[in-house]
């Protein structure tokens, strides 16, 4: 199967201080992986890296391939083709992603406008129809509502639309499920098994909870201080961690005994 | 091992959608007061399009320095000139000269604000520089040079107030930008490819125009104190176009024999200032999307 987004030696710094190092993905079509670590691993930055959005200062070096094309040393312009309309991303917060004073039919819309030219009226049916499809009830009138209006699944809900509706082949999930209460998280991840299956898109999960990656995943990338400690399939990570971290990781994990509830088969 | 858990295919149960039936808000007493007020030196202004009681230079056969009576609601100044007529027509001028000069502040200070915040780090320092050198040079100061150079005249004076009030403008414009440039739904926004020139338009300037709207009146206040302190001083608008600010000037060496003379035009630009200020505070707490949020809240 053909690669869609790739990094190779992807290798972050800032002043002299290396935030990332040496990392290595691949993702086509309907690949899961999941990247995982604790907070300040570096995790979040590859994900920014990953689309060229870096804050300012940082410097980047390695490859980052999209459909075969190296970019990363491309304008801004060419970064933006690929945002939203290739790879796309949902984040942790909700709340915070999402424009406060903007009606969410409108921001589901926005990509979609963009990227595939819709008029407003189009881009608007094409809202509702993506409400409807990521469970949200009512999306006539839903599409209407401010962020602050509906509740934190439903908002979650909302960016997953956002990020799928111009069909991305690469969806990158920022800890799409940190924010959010444990039942709720079960539907959202339940949504993401779902809507990744019927669209066919590839999936970076990002996440410091190993249960819930490993539900997921097919393969899991394990960082620590910008580091890749170990790399492999899921199967293999959990049952032969080969670095000490990953196995100190998947103990503590077994341990509260929530890996079991995690990789629940769906 | 299968732990069953919630059944995670049946969306969630539905917290209520109040979408479309917003909340309809009240109108807060201070944009009631405000707006009455203002409401007030508006329709002065606008009336003395149509009409004045008297014509501006027609000596009255009531005397000089009259105190109000009914055919003079104002009484009459030292040549013998309906003062009511020279209110009225001094509020055009305080009303145009306002407007006009919060536009030309607007029209310098946004761009640069927004420049600052949208345009990286050089921009930032170079607009910093310039609001800051704006900031420490006095707006009467300013005025007086362009004076000098061409002239007192309304235009000139509109140019000095809007150049003194821009930096202001600029100020708080950077200030309310940057703060959104750092939200996540900007960081999302460029994730879904939107340009820097479409995530000003979509997502920055609808975050903060409420608070540019305050700014705006405050400007407006700030505009019409100028203008008659500009006018006191001779350098606003010349003569014969009546001013708040050159009545009082006039008025001054008869203040002893014809107080009403000084007074009304000082109670005139104090309606009009308190007004815009009493419009402003009433705006903010309508418009803020946060204090609206919290008093929503405490309603439930």
């Amino acid at each position: 199967m053909t690669t869609i987004l790739a990094a190779e030696h992807l290798t972050v710094t800032l002043d002299d201080r290396t935030l990332v190092k040496d990392l290595d993905v691949e993702l086509a079509a309907r690949d899961r992986v999941g990247l995982i670590g604790e907070s300040g691993s570096g995790k979040s930055l590859t994900a920014l890296a990953l689309l060229g959005l870096l804050p300012e200062g940082m410097r980047v070096s390695g490859r980052i391939t999209v459909d075969g094309r190296d970019l990363i040393a491309a304008p801004d312009r060419d970064w933006r083709r690929v945002r939203g309309n290739t790879v796309s991303m949902v984040f942790q917060e909700p709340l915070t992603a999402l424009d406060p004073l903007m009606p969410i039919g409108r921001q589901i819309a926005g990509p979609l406008r963009l990227h595939r030219g819709l008029n407003r009226t189009d881009a608007q049916a094409q809202a509702v129809h993506w409400c409807e499809r990521v469970g949200l009830p009512d999306p006539e009138r839903l599409v209407r509502a401010l962020p602050h209006e509906i509740s934190g699944g439903q908002r979650q809900r909302v960016a997953l639309a956002m990020a799928l509706a111009c069909r991305p082949r690469v969806l990158i999930a920022d800890e799409p499920t940190t924010a959010l209460d444990v039942t709720v998280q079960a539907q959202i991840l339940s949504l993401f098994d779902e809507l990744i299956e019927e669209t066919s898109v590839a999936l970076l999960f990002i996440s410091h909870d190993l249960p819930v990656v490993a539900g997921l995943a097919q393969r899991l990338i394990v960082m620590r201080d910008g580091r890749v400690e170990e790399s492999g399939a899921t199967g293999d990570v959990l049952r032969r961690p080969q670095s000490a971290y990953a196995r100190q990781l998947v103990t503590s994990a077994a341990q509260v005994t929530r890996l079991t509830v995690g990789t629940v088969e769906r | 091992m299968t732990v069953p858990l919630l059944d995670p295919t049946i969306a969630p149960p539905e917290a209520p959608v109040v979408a479309g039936a917003r909340v309809r808000r009240g109108w807060s007493p201070s944009l009631v007061a405000g707006a009455v007020l203002l409401g007030l030196i508006l329709a002065l202004a606008l009336v003395s399009l149509f009409w004045t009681p008297y014509a501006l230079d027609q000596a009255t056969p009531g005397g000089r320095l009259a105190g109000p009576s009914a055919d003079h609601w104002a009484g009459t100044d030292r040549l013998g000139r309906d003062q009511f007529t020279q209110l009225m027509l001094g509020a055009r001028t305080a009303v145009w000269v306002g407007t006009a000069a919060v536009a030309v502040a607007f029209a310098l200070g946004l761009p640069l604000g927004l420049l600052a915040a949208a345009g990286g780090r050089i921009a930032d320092d170079a607009v910093i520089g310039v609001v800051d050198i704006l900031i420490a040079f006095p707006t009467l100061l300013l005025a007086m040079l362009l004076v000098t150079v061409y002239g007192a005249s309304t235009l000139v004076a509109i140019i000095a107030i809007g150049v003194g009030v821009c930096a202001e403008v600029a100020r708080l414009t950077r200030i309310s930008a940057s703060r959104i440039f750092t939200q996540d739904y900007v960081l999302a926004a460029r994730t879904s490819g939107t340009g820097p020139i479409m995530i000003l338009i979509r997502h920055v300037l609808p975050n903060i125009w409420h608070t540019l709207l305050v700014q705006a009146t405050l400007a407006f206040g700030i505009a019409v104190i100028a203008e008659a302190s500009l006018s006191y001083l001779g350098l606003g608008t010349p003569p014969p176009a009546p001013s708040w600010g050159r009545m009082l000037q006039e008025a001054q060496p008869t203040v002893s024999v014809a107080p009403w003379n000084v007074l009304l035009p000082g109670i005139a630009v104090a309606i009009a200032v308190i007004g815009v200020n009493l419009l402003g505070d009433g705006l903010r707490e309508t418009l803020d999307p946060q204090l609206r949020r919290n008093r929503r809240a405490v309603k439930r």
